[in-house]
């Protein structure tokens, strides 16, 4: 069995729906940093079955509705002298901001690049985020 | 400060207020025919559309204001590499108000997210035409004096036309409202039409591919044009372009007081033996386009008749 150590100060992202890590990994740049990131992918779970998990060893500003965006089921643990001292609960963020790109060729965001991404939420039971600009629904 | 962006930018209290406006220009024009003296709008249409650049700057002239602009793209800074966000900057400098004609869908919301002065959008792509929509309200509420308890044909290209999306959602906040969708299998509306606006809104609405069998029906008939450039494949277009054709025999199973309305222009979609009927609007329809716009710049720059 793969085993990676606890950490002492930072973030644990658990319960992450298998498969989903690298995007997570990808919205929060987190190839960026310069501290220890570690990806677990398909760790077993009871609830879940198989799901994935990130830890990452050091303070940073993170973006809880870039998470909540990508899976509001996601926990977050924060870490501080090797034990969780707070549990963040996710909600679906009511915007988006240069996290996704639209991909309607007709957008006005498609030739103008400086514009900022941003995707708004339209219906919340069907976690149907749109452009802001062309409305066009992002899949 | 107030953009129009999409038609349902405006509540249906406002949308009453300047139909109510527009019904007394169209009954008095010279009460108005100074109350932008020395106001200007600019019309920043970055592909042509002449009809409703000429609409948008008649409504100026009509209210003593002036105009200035561009008719294209390729006249304008934008030809330069100058971004919709710098362009409205400097308009802001120019003029009182911009109506924004733009091919990419969400262009006119970037002007208004930058202006200083309203932006009105005269058309962004496929996708909002909020000025037309205002046209076809005010068509039916001045010639039916109402605007629920409607049953509506719309015929043609339901699925990429956004003049029928807009009046659709425009349409659904009235009571009493049916809708007749007539269109070929491969133009009906889209699903999130279907979805999103009618069955939340519970809007009774039915689908056919007869026209005929509608018209005994209808209190308003809305003809669209199939536009060619909508079509990859021209062999589609030409199959389905003369799928309707309104003509007097059609018109004989209409009811005495229909009305017939296109937002133009249109091609053979109507025939012109049908343009002498009463109950052919849409050339009185293109006048009330002037008085919709008339209505929307005076809310817009906040002036009154005296």
């Amino acid at each position: 069995m793969l085993s990676i150590s606890g950490i002492d100060e930072g973030y644990v992202i658990d319960h992450i729906q298998a498969g989903k890590s690298m995007d997570i990994y990808k919205y929060l740049k987190l190839d960026k940093l310069d501290c220890q990131v570690a990806i677990i992918k398909n760790a077993s779970s009871s609830k879940m079955g198989k799901k994935d998990i990130i830890k990452i060893q050091g303070k940073m500003d993170l973006n809880l509705d870039i998470l909540g965006f990508v899976d509001d089921n996601i926990t977050v643990n924060i870490i501080e002298g090797g034990k969780i001292v707070k549990k963040e609960n996710l909600t679906l963020p009511q915007t988006v901001t240069n996290v996704i790109r639209c991909k309607n060729p007709r957008c006005i965001s498609s030739i103008e690049q400086e514009l900022p991404q941003i995707f708004k939420l339209t219906d919340k039971n069907t976690r149907t985020y749109r452009c802001v600009y062309c409305e066009e629904k992002f899949h | 400060m107030k953009h129009l962006i999409s038609p349902l930018d405006l509540s249906v209290e406002e949308t009453e207020e300047i139909l109510t406006l527009a019904e007394d220009i169209a009954r008095d024009p010279k009460k108005y025919s100074h109350v932008c003296d020395g106001k200007k709008l600019a019309t920043l249409f970055y592909e042509p559309s002449t009809r409703t650049r000429l609409s948008f700057e008649a409504a100026m002239l009509n209210l003593g204001g002036s105009v200035l602009g561009f008719a294209s793209g390729d006249n304008s800074s934008a030809a330069k590499g100058e971004s919709v966000a710098d362009t409205i900057r400097v308009i802001s400098c120019y003029a009182d108000i911009a109506a924004m004609r733009h091919p990419k869908e969400g262009a006119a919301l970037v002007a208004a997210l930058h202006s200083s002065i309203p932006v009105i959008n005269a058309g962004d792509g496929g996708h909002q035409h909020p000025t037309q929509t205002l046209t076809d309200l005010l068509t039916i509420h001045s010639l039916k004096g109402r605007l629920d308890h409607l049953t509506i044909g719309l015929c043609g290209d339901l699925k990429f036309g956004r003049t029928v999306h807009s009046l659709i959602s425009a349409l659904v906040r009235y009571t009493g409202i049916r809708f007749v969708l007539i269109s070929p299998e491969e133009l009906r509306v889209p699903a999130y039409i279907r979805k999103e606006v009618l069955q939340k809104n519970t809007i009774a609405f039915t689908e056919t591919e007869n026209l005929e069998e509608a018209m005994p029906e209808l209190d308003i008939l809305y003809m669209t044009r199939v536009q060619k450039e909508r079509f990859f494949n021209e062999e589609d277009y030409i199959r389905l372009k003369d799928k309707y054709i309104l003509d007097t025999a059609k018109m004989k199973l209409a009811k005495d007081d229909m009305l017939v309305l296109h937002p133009l222009p249109r091609v053979n979609e109507i025939s012109v033996e049908v343009d002498k009927d009463p109950r052919a609007a849409y050339f009185r329809q293109a006048q009330f386009g002037v008085y919709a716009r008339m209505a929307l710049i005076m809310k817009f720059l906040e002036v009154e008749a005296c």
